[in-house]
């Protein structure tokens, strides 16, 4: 099984890799340390939208299908969080909502993915198809103002969201502040590391070869419906991950975190990063939330601008990815300099984008 | 008798207006390149803007649509130009960069302009048939759609631009090599596009609320009267646009317009379940 960390579908190996990965999760499990707890609440912020990255990079980097539905998800688990947590009554059995929310995006995601993988949709069209079903959900939610919009006890609240859900619980026990940045670094790296398991795994291969040719694919005797659709799940259930861990986070959700601007935002994340490869696309992707927070605290707007600009860049200029780009660049220079073994994890980044441009 | 008759039919050119005018130029753009312009709502919301700002200056509101829409045609050509054109073997870096673009425009515009503009009322004028009254001006919105569609029959089959183009359309590298410019074919079509998106936003303008964002309104009607359309968009955008309206039609008089855009949304799914290809491949098919 651990084998499967390393193989040819993710980038980084060797000891130089694994070590530098464990000295950034030592980095990340002492910083509550010595770091006051806002900003502890606050990295635990960002790092929610990590699952949705990685879902989105699990698609499209290795599945080749490109979904701009991952907010809806994040949508329906994020108030099915809600929902259930207010109807089941806060307590331990909030971890049970969070399971079942999660649950809830991932049979959604079954639904709408067989209609659209059996129907046949792909490439472009499978973008707006996922993007429609997305903005009509908030668009639905948005609406849902009046007090007859209710489930249960749970009021949807329109534009205004839902708020009062307890956060996650264990017995009396708030997992708020550092815990709960410690739920959260635990789960990343368990679904990080599963993840490059499952894309090293003979399923992981067939997904690659789907997205490099799928009739080809058929041809070997590989129904490729079934693992487009088992894909689609994982990744749209992986944004639902964050949306139960959003909601629980901040204890409200509004439709404005699943219409437009916010579902642009993963795709930004992934392409700047680099699609291909899961290890670039966590990195990438929490640089580009820690800037984008940062900015947004002067103004929301010019953040976004930047961020639309940021995307254009991307596609135009650097394809495959900036942080796979640079990975490149640095590789060459390294080995320019020095012999090539001692950087076995950039030779490897510039190997890999090589081959597919 | 004849009263519900006609509001029936009233009811079915409101949507099926909406869902031409908002379709049409997203439609043009992807039969002819293969591209679906994500800015597509922001052209909308371009041709709106300028609609009102020139009515609010004193220009008649028929004269600022037409320059409206000239002006989103132009602004077309330029995005072509600089952003596009790079993207034609790559249409899903098309989706992306076209999409980076549409934020752009949406944010800076509520940076620059700021939420709301002040808006001009929709022109007056009614009639009644038996019991009830209808506004003249819905009426003109679906004479508009039914002008496109005629318009752009006459482009794209009756003129030589049409046969150009057509032939680009099925055959790029022959069209080129038969001397047909379509660098410059993609360009105008594109600028076509755009220009149509414009209308639909001047035409709308009147009807609704400013604010930078309003092309999303629009998005989702143009995304799946596309997708149902299929890739042959001469054929496939029209009777799209009535069977989506059709549907839409119903759910809107019985449960109002939000399950209606649900409605629709599960009626397009159902349909690619069976026709991936669109409506126009049956077509097609048949007309072989």
């Amino acid at each position: 099984m651990l084998k499967l960390l390393e193989g040819p579908q993710t980038l980084g190996r060797g000891k130089v890799f694994w070590s530098s990965f464990l000295v950034v999760l030592a980095g990340a499990l002492t910083y509550p340390l010595f770091a006051d707890s806002y900003d502890v609440g606050n990295f635990a912020y960002f790092l929610i939208w990590i699952f949705m990255a990685l879902g989105l990079c699990l698609m499209w980097g290795y599945g080749g299908m490109l979904s701009f539905g991952q907010t809806l998800f994040f949508g329906i688990a994020g108030y099915g969080y809600g929902v259930l947590a207010i109807n089941m009554g806060g307590g331990t059995a909030t971890i049970v909502a969070l399971m079942l929310s999660v649950v809830l995006a991932m049979v959604a995601a079954g639904i709408l993915g067989y209609f659209m993988i059996w129907g046949g949709i792909s490439g472009i069209f499978f973008g707006i198809v996922t993007l429609s079903a997305t903005l009509v959900l908030a668009f639905f939610l948005g609406q849902t103002a009046g007090p007859e919009w209710h489930i249960g006890s749970a009021r949807l609240n329109g534009f205004n969201g839902m708020k009062g859900m307890d956060p996650l619980t264990v017995g009396d026990f708030f997992i708020e502040g550092s815990t709960l940045y410690y739920v959260m670094i635990a789960l990343i790296v368990i679904v990080y590391l599963a993840l490059r398991m499952l894309v090293n795994s003979g399923i992981g291969n067939v997904i690659v070869a789907t997205r490099e040719n799928p009739q080809r694919a058929e041809m070997l005797g590989y129904d490729v419906r079934k693992y487009q659709l088992l894909t689609f799940v994982i990744g749209s259930g992986l944004a639902g991950l964050s949306g139960a861990l959003y909601t629980s986070w901040g204890q409200f959700i509004t439709p404005s975190s699943i219409g437009l601007p916010a579902a642009a935002m993963p795709i930004i994340w992934v392409a700047f990063s680099g699609r291909s490869d899961l290890t670039a696309t966590l990195v990438g992707s929490f640089l580009l939330l820690f800037g984008f927070q940062t900015i947004t605290v002067y103004s929301q707007q010019a953040a976004l601008v930047l961020m639309g600009a940021l995307l254009l860049a991307t596609v135009m200029l650097a394809p495959q990815g900036f942080v796979l780009g640079i990975g490149k660049f640095a590789a060459d220079w390294w080995s320019g300099h020095r012999r090539r073994e001692e950087s076995p994890v950039m030779a490897e980044a510039g190997r890999l984008q090589s081959e597919e441009t | 008798m004849s009263a519900e008759v006609f509001s029936v039919f009233y009811q079915f050119a409101d949507v099926f207006a909406f869902l031409i005018l908002s379709a049409a130029g997203l439609a043009i753009v992807f039969g002819m390149m293969g591209v679906i312009n994500m800015a597509h709502g922001e052209f909308i919301m371009c041709g709106a803007y300028v609609t009102v700002g020139l009515v609010n200056l004193g220009v008649p509101l028929a004269i600022a649509q037409i320059l409206a829409a000239l002006t989103a045609g132009l602004i077309g050509v330029l995005v072509e130009f600089l952003v596009v054109r790079r993207f034609y073997k790559r249409p899903l870096d098309s989706l992306l960069a076209t999409w980076g673009l549409s934020l752009i425009v949406t944010q800076s515009m509520l940076l620059i302009v700021g939420s709301a503009v002040r808006g001009i009322g929709t022109p007056e004028g009614s009639f009644a048939i038996g019991g009830y009254t209808f506004s003249t001006y819905r009426l003109v919105l679906f004479a508009c759609a039914v002008a496109v569609l005629a318009g752009l029959y006459i482009i794209f089959m009756k003129t030589r631009f049409g046969v150009i183009s057509r032939a680009t359309m099925q055959n790029a590298a022959m069209a080129k090599a038969l001397g047909a410019r379509t660098g410059r074919i993609y360009a105008i079509s594109f600028g076509i596009g755009t220009g149509l998106a414009g209308l639909c936003g001047a035409l709308y303008a009147p009807t609704m609320t400013l604010i930078p964002t309003m092309g999303a309104t629009f998005v989702v009607e143009s995304f799946v009267t596309v997708v149902i359309g299929g890739a042959n968009v001469l054929l496939g955008t029209a009777p799209a646009a009535v069977l989506l309206a059709i549907i839409r039609m119903a759910l809107n008089a019985s449960y109002g317009q939000i399950i209606g855009q649900i409605g629709m949304l599960v009626a397009v799914i159902l349909i690619i379940r069976v026709l991936p290809e669109g409506l126009s491949s049956v077509l097609v098919r048949r007309g072989r």
